[in-house]
């Protein structure tokens, strides 16, 4: 079982823990994910991305929202509690290579999958420009490791409380109006977000690539759950994803199955956590 | 067919097993052949559509035993050519009316490890029953000698009585043999390559070994404590077990062979990519495939909605589309989580459904609306997103295609639709391709299965396969039949070196 480290509290409801995970740690690469289970008879698996990761320490870092039954339980789980179970590293690494310039946008948690993959196109060459968005500054996470790494950092918030009062599209179009345009913009956030990054940067055909959050079980592409429309097919987020190019992602689509389990979600589960 | 009860078919039982023991001459073939052939105990189908305990309850003993004195005990014994691991069938069944259970189960499991298992889900209506002289002179494979029951009864027996034991384990041989994928297949290749004294750790992607018989196959039709069992004794034999730990990702093939110093692997990773039809709709809210929807009632116990985080969709009306197990085993899940109408939609006649005959029988008791002859053609949604309903064409059978089955063809202008709130796609699972993406030379055919030779050996060096990675979507007994062979080799080798 995997032993917390360290826990840190981020904003109100978001929370940052090192857990020792050995071969993940050592195998895993920028833009793969974890699936984490706190109870191994009736807990559910969730999805989340390894925002970081030591190999000679044997450790990897998550950052998760505390949004439901699961975030909500971990977010309560203290350094030396065990996860009941931990598999990864999932999902296919980030293609990076040196694209020359590269706006990463990312909102809200998002900032925490793309910090990562920031980092590796920073390591490759790229002249990397970030653009944060957050409601308010209150929930703004992860700024001096993205300052770190950033040629240009550009924090947006919705209600003006820190940096630009805007939506982060606004300095993602002005950014795809110069010249020369970016050669790639990577868009992680809620799905409402990268849809409107994605139709953002459409017109001035910036390849852009974005990460989905899609509900998963297996991770291995045994259940089709995780399932995307993307151009004309279907694929599978755990397995051919999680990126793909947004301007082929039916996106509508993605958040209506994303709001499946509504319903039953909101009602209170009793599984004890009897493996902590 | 009607409901009888278990206490009716118990009594039945005790009666005529009085009458053939007050006979004092030995019972002739005819004789035999009168004994009625012994109905499987069922919950009764109005109690068991809401709870998801085993349906087949097993035989009495007094059952067992008629069911025992009904095999004729052929010389030739046909029965053995249509097991697929060529158990002792006219053997283990004597030993049965000899009230030698013990006898009956040291038999089966010179063949088979998995009787219990094996016992219930076997498709036996097309193996080991359907020559069996009994049933060919009564002219009904349903008249042939039960010859599944027989088997789970004294696997069942054998449990129940607490004798099941830890076989022994020759000397550490120091040889490490790496098993990926905990089924049927697997779980094979582990006993029988620990029993020669080599170390074996499996690996699991999932958090709770037993492939498809855990997370596939549900509650009500094979009891996880069974497998649990299975999996206790390979424990017990020092067998190592990692789940959570996906070869491909967690750790590459090679690296278990270069770095981690294991001396030969079983690829055992069963047929895990579920087939969609393609048709307009498959991605709205309410369309799962059955691997999802199973694993979600099975594995994270979702039916459990007390207790399990895990969410399964509360549906009223649903279509499942597909003939076989898979389909069957979804139509069946979905009216023990309060479907109030469930649709099983299936483009040929109930005479090719690849499910067994029980299954068929019991979703049918159990209130499944069977469309046959029927495919659908796209699914509707409502203005959110949400699946609405299903359109359906009608199908009539056409000329024999290659496979000698007559094949369905689509009647023009026949479409209508169902209202529904979910659909289940039951049609099948292709091989999960992690593996062969992430392991450079390892063969592959043209569906994606990997290659194995005759010895289970695949084009590697030290690399085995065996199930349904290579058979593709096939059965428990196959995988168990070719864990053997490939444990036989992998034994073979590990002593040569
Ligand atoms: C590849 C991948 C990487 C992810 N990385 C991160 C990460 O680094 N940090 C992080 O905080 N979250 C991440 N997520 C999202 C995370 O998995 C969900 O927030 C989590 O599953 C919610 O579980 P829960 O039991 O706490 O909430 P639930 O009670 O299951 O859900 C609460 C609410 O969130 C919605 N929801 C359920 N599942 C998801 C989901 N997968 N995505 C978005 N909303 C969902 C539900 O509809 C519900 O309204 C990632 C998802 C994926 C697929
Ligand atoms: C719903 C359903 C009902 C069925 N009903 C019947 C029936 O009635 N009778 C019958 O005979 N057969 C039935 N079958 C078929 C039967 O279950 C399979 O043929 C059999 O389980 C195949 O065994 P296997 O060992 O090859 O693989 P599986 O049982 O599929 O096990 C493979 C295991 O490998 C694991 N795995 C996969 N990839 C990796 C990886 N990369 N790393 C680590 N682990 C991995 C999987 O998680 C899984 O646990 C049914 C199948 C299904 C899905
Ligand atoms: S293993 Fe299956 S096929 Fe063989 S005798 Fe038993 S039930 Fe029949
Ligand atoms: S064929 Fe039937 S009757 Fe003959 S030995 Fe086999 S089980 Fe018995
Ligand atoms: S999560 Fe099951 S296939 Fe992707």
């Amino acid at each position: 079982m995997n032993r917390i480290l360290e826990k840190k509290q981020l904003s109100e409801t978001v929370f940052q823990m090192r857990i020792d995970a050995p071969l993940i740690a050592s195998e895993r690469q920028a833009g793969q994910f974890i699936i984490l289970q706190l109870c191994k008879d009736y807990g559910e698996r969730i999805p989340l991305t390894i925002a970081d990761a030591d190999p000679d320490e044997g450790s990897i870092t998550i950052i998760f929202q505390a949004v439901g039954g699961t975030t909500k339980k971990l977010a309560q789980m203290n350094v030396d509690d065990k996860i009941a179970a931990l598999v990864g590293p999932l999902g296919t690494p980030t293609h990076i290579e040196n694209f020359g310039t590269v706006v990463c946008v990312g909102g809200g948690i998002g900032v925490a999958p793309l910090h990562p993959i920031a980092q590796a196109l920073k390591a490759a060459g790229n002249k990397v420009i970030i653009i944060m968005g957050a409601r308010n500054k209150e929930l703004m996470i992860l700024e001096d490791e993205m300052r770190a790494i950033a040629d240009e950092l550009i924090i947006c918030t919705d209600d003006g409380s820190y940096g630009r009062k805007c939506l982060v599209t606004e300095p993602l179009k002005e950014l795809c109006e110069q010249e020369p345009k970016p050669a790639l913009a990577v868009a992680i956030g809620p799905p409402i977000m990268m849809k409107f990054c994605a139709e953002t940067t459409r017109p001035y055909k910036v390849p852009t690539q974005v990460s989905l959050n899609t509900i998963m079980v297996d991770g291995t592409g045994m259940c089709g759950g995780c399932r995307v429309t993307v151009g004309d097919e279907t694929k599978f987020v755990c397995v051919d994803g999680p990126e793909f190019d947004g301007h082929l992602v039916d996106f509508d689509n993605m958040i209506s199955r994303l709001g499946s389990y509504k319903k039953q979600e909101a009602g209170d589960h009793h599984c004890k956590l009897d493996d902590v | 067919m009607t409901y009888i009860s278990p206490e009716k078919l118990a009594d039945d039982a005790k009666n005529v097993l009085e009458e053939l023991n007050a006979r004092i001459e030995p019972l002739k073939p005819k004789d035999r052949m009168a004994i009625p052939a012994q109905e499987m105990p069922s919950q009764d189908p109005a109690v068991r559509r809401g709870n998801m305990e085993e349906v087949a309850l097993g035989y009495t003993p007094e059952q067992a035993k008629l069911e025992a004195e009904r095999c004729l005990q052929c010389k030739n014994a046909p029965c053995i050519a249509g097991c697929p691991v060529a158990i002792d069938i006219p053997g283990f069944i004597q030993a049965i009316a000899d009230g030698d259970n013990l006898k009956a189960i040291d038999i089966i499991k010179e063949s088979s490890l998995l009787p219990a298992v094996c016992g219930r889900v076997c498709p036996q209506e097309s193996q080991c029953q359907a020559p069996c002289t009994v049933g060919k002179a009564l002219k009904s494979v349903g008249q042939a000698v039960n010859i599944g029951r027989l088997e789970r009864f004294v696997a069942d027996w054998e449990r129940e009585q607490g004798l099941i034991e830890t076989p022994t384990v020759k000397p550490e041989t120091g040889k490490k043999v790496g098993i990926i994928g905990t089924g049927p297949a697997g779980l094979t290749v582990a006993a029988d390559v620990r029993r020669e004294g080599h170390a074996v750790t499996l690996f699991e992607a999932f958090h709770k070994p037993g492939g498809v018989m855990i997370y596939g196959i549900p509650e009500f039709r094979l009891p996880k404590a069974i497998v649990q069992k299975e999996i206790d004794t390979l424990t017990a034999m020092g067998c190592e077990l990692k789940t959570n730990f996906v070869i491909g990702r967690t750790r590459k093939i090679i690296d278990l062979l270069e770095q981690d110093g294991f001396d030969a692997l079983f690829i055992g990773t069963g047929a895990g990519l579920p087939r969609f039809m393609n048709i307009e709709g498959e991605n709205l809210v309410g369309v799962y495939s059955a691997n999802e929807y199973l694993t979600r009632s099975n594995l994270m116990r979702a039916y459990d909605k007390e207790r399990s985080a895990t969410p399964i969709f509360e549906s009223e009306k649903v279509a499942v589309l597909g003939g076989g197990n898979v389909a069957m085993d979804a139509a069946r899940t979905a009216v023990r989580l309060g479907a109030k109408e469930v649709h099983l939609i299936y483009r040929r006649t109930e005479v090719e459904m690849p499910a067994r005959v029980e299954e068929v029988a019991h979703a049918k008791e159990e209130g499944v609306i069977f469309h046959l002859l029927e495919n659908p053609k796209r699914i509707l949604s409502d203005e959110k997103g949400w699946v609405s309903g299903i359109e359906c064409l009608r199908y009539e059978l056409g000329a024999p295609d290659d496979s000698g089955r007559r094949r369905p063809v689509a009647i023009e202008g026949s479409e209508f639709e169902i209202d529904l709130d979910t659909v289940i796609v039951a049609i099948g699972n292709d091989s999960n391709p992690l593996i062969r993406q992430t392991t450079p030379g390892l063969e592959t055919n043209k569906w994606g299965n990997i290659i194995a030779d005759k010895t289970g050996k695949t084009s590697l060096d030290r690399i085995f396969a065996g199930g349904d990675i290579v058979l593709g979507a096939a059965t428990v007994i196959l995988a168990m039949g070719e864990g053997r062979i490939a444990a036989a080799s992998i034994n073979k080798m590990l002593v040569e070196d």
